[in-house]
């Protein structure tokens, strides 16, 4: 009660803080024992004429069933929206068929490649800095298209 | 380590891991835990959330790649492709709005339409590129 106002919401950014990186290591460690973050697993996975590794649709169908259950009865945050758009435009399907074959050339997806820094160094530290000039050049197109229009 | 159990088993292990951080950031921190919407967020100057979430990944992932075999042993690409595979995969993944996690895991769990044609699309093209890589053209990549 004798708290200041300011203190109370420095504890409480300290808090939320402490929360996202807790929720991070989750994502991390899951990536990492899913297998996702062994680029050859995935490449086996892509693979579908060759000797054909299924181990991504356990990792993709446990991850949806599981947040999917949770979404329906879990808590709700207070005042976040889910995100609205639903719209199926060419934004979505060309820069998801970009994505592909840059996934498919390497393996790695993003959160792989950032699992990938301390993991598997030699490549992670090649990889994220492209795929950071990769979305700064498409950020940049979209900025400067939005001006001429 | 990671020979304890089936590849499958681990699979669905780590995916409900990661499923369960997404429940997580949604619930108690609102957000949508899309890796490449997080990375384009630090970059144009959020910090908070998508910062430590970020920090939290890259340095419980990638201890757990050091310490266990569950990592790849060896090399995937010479850099000159993972340059050019980082670049496509920044620059779709901006436009497209989200990747493997934002769509593929959060958006299809939402039942989002918008979500599940961009997972098929680059699954699809994904499939289609290692398909060229390994069978058609010479070389023959591994």
């Amino acid at each position: 009660m004798s708290e200041s106002i300011a203190t109370q919401s420095s504890s409480s950014a300290a808090r939320a803080n402490l929360i996202a990186l807790l929720t991070g290591a989750i994502f991390g460690i899951g990536l990492a024992v899913s297998g996702l973050s062994d680029p050859h697993r995935v490449l086996g996975f892509l693979d579908f004429a060759g000797a054909w590794d299924p181990t991504l649709l356990f990792v993709m169908g446990s991850a949806v069933g599981v947040h999917a259950l949770w979404l329906r009865f879990g808590p709700k945050p207070e005042g976040a929206k889910p995100p609205r758009a639903d719209r199926v435009d060419n934004r979505i399907l060309l820069g998801s068929a970009v994505f592909g074959v840059g996934w498919g050339l390497s393996g790695y997806c993003p959160g792989p490649s950032l699992v990938a820094l301390l993991g598997i160094p030699a490549e992670g530290l090649v990889f994220v800095p492209a795929l950071l000039v990769g979305s700064l050049i498409a950020g940049w197109l979209n900025t400067r298209a939005a001006r001429t229009v | 380590m990671s020979a304890v159990l089936h590849p499958w088993l681990w699979g669905a292990i780590g995916g409900a891991l990661i499923g369960l951080s997404a429940s997580f950031a949604w619930s108690w921190s609102g957000r949508v835990t899309g890796i490449s919407g997080l990375v384009a967020g630090v970059m144009r100057g959020e910090r908070n959330f998508p910062l430590w979430f970020l920090l939290g990944l890259v340095l419980a992932g990638g201890w757990l790649l050091q310490l266990t075999t569950f990592g790849s042993e060896q090399p995937t690409r010479a850099w000159p492709m993972l340059i050019v595979s980082g670049l496509l995969v920044g620059y779709g993944t901006r436009v497209a709005n989200g990747c493997t996690s934002g769509h593929g895991v959060c958006g299809v769990s939402r039942g989002s339409i918008r979500s599940l044609t961009a997972t098929i699309t680059f699954v699809a093209t994904a499939a289609l590129t290692v398909f060229l890589v390994r069978h058609v053209l010479p070389g023959g990549a591994p």
